[in-house]
């Protein structure tokens, strides 16, 4: 693994490895120090073209507690427009030695482009790029599926297999949707994307996924699982693409309420990627009922990325040996 | 007096060979065993077609206001190695070619050019804004005589321009270039709206952005008895709509891009900006349904839409680049890989597809000529058994964003007349003085 573009890149022997470094991450994390010398001397950057203070700062935090240094460059409200400074900025933070470039972008596919260009010699990760990937998130979500679901005991090693999991809202344009599909189904779990039809991608049928309109129906099957994407309340005006009515009738349809979570299994889980919009996708009473392992995310947030960042920086000079142990 | 050229055994449209000698401007004898005369180049032409001169009808030259990208000099000689002696350059220059001074500027820098005759388009609509008409009158009487009119790169989007437009235009014989694209199903699109833009995450333009527009048209262009063109037809919808509105006798042309004869959407996977081009590449069915129409009249032409554009506005993420690609030097080539080696259309149906035809609907004098003494000797001599691999460095085009970097085509342009002036010989252009020739007085 050289970069982390997208999920879809993914093995399932990959995909599990991270899980189970991440596991190893976690399990150091409980420790009073908490911080590894393993990638000391090394820089990463947070290059954030986008603003997402959680994301930035989870990788940030990631790095730190592997002993790397971190650089933050926001590229935000500095003449983005032209993607010559996509370009500018790249060269300039390969000037300064960049071993890893956490990017965040506007555009699908800016890692891409970075990661093909040679602008940089730094492994790329892909903090959110447009509406297309967020490999870490699917992997968080999927750190923390296999935690709470595939039995008692260490998780190491496991997949997903078998679990049902329905992903609900504006699955065009969510990259943590389309994160998850390809990883998920990847893992051997099932998934069910649920929207109005106006908030699903046109080609979205030959993605390894079924799709239902009807949240009621999904959450009558009792999935294991239950996925809420953050709805932004533009999309419903003319403007943003008039894509529901109202929020009333987007919550009436597709939000997560009291009604909904009781008619789930007693073992399903429900997550969200954060931020929420209580009251439009989730009520409170989801949001903050035991189920909802929203907080838990952020916290597996951390361990996935450390282990991400991990495997791409210090993996290659151990790819030799058969099990990833931590530097202590 | 110009240079005599005598073409020894060319195959004129691919048939039999025979010598062709140019003199004076013109074809001036066709037979076998022709006496070579003094001052007489002699072209070994075995196993070489000849055409007529090719015409394009949708080139973005970039003159006025992109000189970075292309000059109408830069462009004219891509269209010569290109096999080109005509070319029309689309009004969406800077400023606009929205009246009669703008477009007798580009007329005249491509005469003093000198490597193809240049026919500026004229903008529909002042500033191709979509509102008002631009002086469509004086830019058809103005020393340009302008007989296209287009807005390409935006649509003639409100149905009372576009009837307007079309009505006007019959009181001297022109024709509107639709750019059909519904603006407001395609607002922020990036590429064809299907199976790989759901999974790449850029904003779909759909099929029938374009049908939707292409269906409107052809019925006003019935309504109100004018002749239609339409720019770069790209999908299988858009030459259904077009076989049934030639067969209601609608005056409809369409012509289909060398890209979309053989590109697919695809090719987005890899973010590459150098795909990225409006209309979008579409689907495999798409290309072939192209590719049918094309075998089969519905679509009349081939145009390059050559649409060359700066490295800094191709080096960057998809959604900041530029829409676009070159392809005035591979147009040929590609025509031949995708139709002609297949054996969907001859050497003849080539001549009429970027020649004969695109000449007609521009009302083009002098070009698109039968190959015959005493027409202008306006022609190119093809290699149709040469292999290329496309390196875009070494193109005439001063722009680097063709799509067929590194593939290996079919067939090279070996040499190209204007008026009996060779513009390229062996594969090189041939420089040349319009003073010495007499075509600027100093
Ligand atoms: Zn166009």
């Amino acid at each position: 693994m050289k970069h982390l573009l997208s999920t879809g890149d993914l093995s399932r022997t990959e995909a599990v490895r991270i899980l189970d470094t991440a596991g190893q991450m976690a399990a150091t994390q409980s420790r009073e120090i908490k911080k590894l010398p393993t990638l000391r001397g090394r820089t990463v950057v947070n290059l954030f073209f986008e603003d997402s203070t959680r994301t930035r700062i989870s990788f940030e935090t990631a790095a730190k507690r592997l002993s790397a240094d971190v650089i933050n460059f926001s590229a935000k409200g500095s003449s983005v427009s032209k993607g010559e400074s996509l370009k500018d900025t790249a060269l300039t933070l390969q000037a300064m030695g960049a071993d890893a470039v956490v990017i965040r972008h506007h555009a699908s596919g800016a890692p891409h482009t970075l990661a093909a260009s040679g602008w940089t010699s730094g492994a790329v990760v892909n903090a959110g790029d447009g509406t297309h990937q967020h490999p870490t998130q699917a992997l968080l979500d999927a750190y923390t599926l296999r935690r709470h679901l595939t039995g008692p005991g260490d998780a190491s090693g496991r997949d997903l297999a078998g679990l049902r999991v329905a992903i609900v809202g504006d699955v065009l344009h969510s990259r943590v949707a389309r994160s998850n599909v390809q990883l998920l189904h990847t893992l051997g779990a099932e998934v069910t994307l649920v929207a109005p039809p106006t908030l699903l991608p046109v080609g979205v049928q030959s993605w390894p996924a079924e799709v239902s309109y009807h949240l009621d129906e999904v959450v009558g099957s009792k999935p294991d699982a239950i996925m809420m994407l953050r709805v932004q309340r533009e999309r419903m005006s003319s403007a943003g693409g008039g894509f529901f009515p109202s929020p009333l009738e987007y919550t009436r349809g597709y939000g997560l309420d009291a009604r909904r979570l009781a008619a789930l299994p007693e073992h399903a889980i429900v997550l969200h990627p954060g931020p929420m919009n209580r009251g439009l996708e989730i009520s409170a009473d989801a949001a903050d009922s035991p189920r909802a392992v929203i907080v838990e995310q952020v916290a597996n947030g951390v361990a996935v990325r450390m282990a991400v960042l991990y495997l791409l920086l210090a993996g290659e000079q151990r790819h030799d040996s058969d099990e990833t142990k931590v530097d202590q | 007096m110009s240079r005599q050229y005598l073409l020894r055994q060319v195959a004129p449209y691919g048939e039999s060979p025979v010598d062709v000698l140019l003199a004076d401007g013109e074809i001036a004898a066709i037979g076998t065993g022709l006496e070579r005369g003094d001052d007489v180049v002699e072209i070994d032409g075995r196993g070489l077609v000849l055409l007529p001169g090719l015409v394009d009808l949708h080139t973005h030259l970039r003159e006025p206001g992109r000189e970075d990208a292309e000059t109408i000099s830069s462009g004219t000689r891509a269209a010569a190695m290109g096999g080109f002696t005509a070319v029309h350059a689309m009004a969406n220059t800077t400023p606009t070619q929205d009246t009669a001074g703008v477009v007798e500027q580009v007329w005249r820098l491509g005469r003093e050019a000198g490597w193809v005759d240049v026919h500026p388009v004229g903008a529909v609509t002042v500033g191709l804004e979509g509102e008002r008409l631009a002086e469509l009158g004086a830019m058809a009487e103005s020393q340009a005589r302008v007989r296209v009119f287009s807005d390409d790169g935006k649509c003639v989007h409100d149905p009372v321009v576009m009837r307007r437009a079309l009505e006007y235009v019959k009181a001297f014989d022109g024709v509107v270039a639709q750019h059909a694209q519904e603006p407001r199903l395609t607002e922020g699109a990036q590429m064809h709206e299907g199976v790989v833009s759901a999974e790449l995450g850029l904003a779909g333009w759909p099929a029938v952005a374009e049908e939707a527009i292409i269906a409107r048209d052809v019925l006003l262009a019935e309504h109100v008895g004018s002749r239609l063109h339409v720019c770069h037809l790209s999908t299988a919808g858009s030459v259904e709509i077009i076989r049934w509105a030639k067969s209601r006798g609608i005056d409809v042309t369409a012509e289909v891009t060398p890209h979309h004869l053989m590109l697919t959407d695809e090719l987005a996977r890899g973010y590459d900006p150098t795909f990225k081009v409006n209309p979008p590449l579409r689907t495999m069915r798409d290309v072939e349904a192209v590719r049918e129409g094309l075998a089969d009249g519905t679509i009349d032409i081939v145009a390059t839409d050559h649409a060359p554009h700066t490295r800094e506005d191709k080096d960057c993420e998809w959604a900041a680049a530029a829409f676009g690609m070159t392809g005035l030097e591979t147009a040929l080539s590609v025509v031949q890989e995708t139709m002609v080696d297949t054996g969907r259309l001859t050497w003849r149906d080539v001549a009429r597809v970027l020649s004969e035809a695109p000449a007609r609907i521009g009302r083009v004098d002098g070009h698109g000529r039968a190959i015959a003494v005493g027409e202008p000797a306006n022609l190119v001599l093809v290699d149709p058994a040469a292999r290329r691999v496309v390196n875009p460095a070494d193109q005439a085009t001063k722009s680097v964003n063709s799509p067929f970097r590194g593939r290996e085509l079919s067939g090279c342009v070996v040499s190209t007349f204007l008026r009996g002036r060779a513009t390229v010989l062996d594969g090189a252009s041939c420089d040349w003085s319009p003073l010495a020739e007499g075509v600027v007085r100093p």
